[in-house]
């Protein structure tokens, strides 16, 4: 059918973004997004782009180490740690479903499962930790699970992202369907992630900055101020929909989760420096 | 629980001292899903204790946010002396910890 083979063709020509100019494998596509960056902000050294949009504006860093020094999430971070080894009702703790009891692992989500075929993101696992343990699942966005990722954010704070894309047809189509997401235009306002972490990193938008796609989760799980609370990059991402005026994904929707496996492969080298304070 | 965290330093004779409260410090304006009014729940009073003398004390409102942070100076003080806050709310709980100044 016509419409089908146009449907198609717009669609490959949307897979083979960005502005490279090739329909990239991840390695190349990583390489040109992170090139574009370089270039875009040419004083910004490439490790500090994990500082994420203080890594281009001078005045917000000045304010955003002020509170560094004494940091929001040091009592989710707290919080999170205390119930990280509270053990479940059978006895068991976080520890024994994760890969060196849970500790210093961050740096590696989300990554796919070649077993079940699913991108696994820290969030999920958490839950699944709970279900195995015959306990109830906590609430995806914020309170206790992002407590607990922000303590184990925390234990990986240095080690450099580390995403693994495996030579798997699954876990490509999942890359390019986050891919996709990341670049497609969505929403009343028709804009699309790449519109404001791409394109337009480093304008503002009223009065805020726009932050780097380069080192944009690095950081989470996410201490807002304007949330007043710790929260994930499904929440954020949910908020981001919005803001658009688009109707959000479900938090843990195989829709984020392919698009949050594609947003922190590209990121790869920087390093884990979660859990983060931003407006 | 703990709901107080403390750095202090001290330098050239003058004591900082930074605080994290936690604390939700309700406004008992804020509706919940019901349309009923949240009650108020806010630190009203917090004290800030060096050498038996009282440095530092702040009278609290609904004015202030969640988990309030708190960062004042007072002269004194030095390495491995204690500075101690404590804090007192509207429903009678309150909290205290002793910090060693840095």
């Amino acid at each position: 059918m016509m419409i089908k083979t146009i449907v198609s063709a717009a669609l490959a020509a949307l897979i083979a973004l960005p502005v490279a100019g090739n329909a990239g494998s991840p390695q190349e596509d990583l390489k040109a997004f992170q090139e574009y960056f370089m270039d875009r902000f040419p004083d910004t050294p490439f490790m500090d782009f994990q500082n994420g949009v203080y890594s281009i504006d001078a005045a917000s860093r000045a304010q955003w180490e002020d509170i560094e020094e004494f940091a929001p999430y040091e009592l989710n971070i707290s919080n999170g740690e205390t119930l990280f080894n509270t053990p479940f009702a059978n006895g068991k703790t976080y520890a024994s479903c994760f890969k060196n009891g849970g500790i210093g692992i961050r740096q590696n989500y989300p990554y796919f499962d070649t077993k079940t075929g699913e991108v696994k993101t820290l969030e999920l696992e958490i839950n699944e930790c709970r279900k195995a343990n015959k306990e109830k699942p906590l609430k995806w966005k914020t309170g206790a699970i992002a407590d607990i990722s922000a303590y184990m954010a925390y234990t990986s704070r240095g080690k450099k992202l580390n995403i693994i894309i495996p030579d798997d047809p699954r876990a490509l189509a999942a890359y390019n369907r986050g891919k996709r997401h990341f670049y497609a235009k969505r929403g009343q306002m028709n804009m699309a992630c790449a519109d404001c972490h791409f394109f337009y990193a480093g304008n503002k938008v009223r009065a805020d900055l726009l932050s780097p796609g380069l080192g944009q989760l690095t950081h989470f799980p996410v201490y807002r101020s304007k949330w007043g609370s710790m929260g994930t990059a499904h929440r954020r991402y949910a908020g981001c929909n919005k803001q658009v005026r688009a109707k959000p994904f479900k938090a843990q929707s195989a829709e984020y989760r392919a698009l949050e496996y594609f947003h922190t492969y590209m990121s790869n080298g920087l390093e884990a420096n979660g859990p983060g304070a931003r407006k | 629980m703990a709901t107080i965290k403390i750095r202090a330093k001290a330098k050239d004779g003058i004591t900082t001292v930074k605080s994290l409260v936690s604390h939700p410090m309700e406004t008992g304006l804020r509706k919940n899903k019901k349309g009923e009014k949240i009650p108020a729940h806010h630190v009203t009073e917090v004290n800030a204790v060096y050498n038996g003398n009282t440095v530092m004390t702040a009278n609290w409102g609904p004015a202030i946010s969640k988990n309030p942070y708190l960062s004042f100076k007072f002269k004194g003080g030095s390495t491995g002396e204690s500075v101690k806050i404590s804090w007192v709310d509207n429903k009678g709980k309150s909290d205290s910890l002793e910090a060693i100044i840095k």
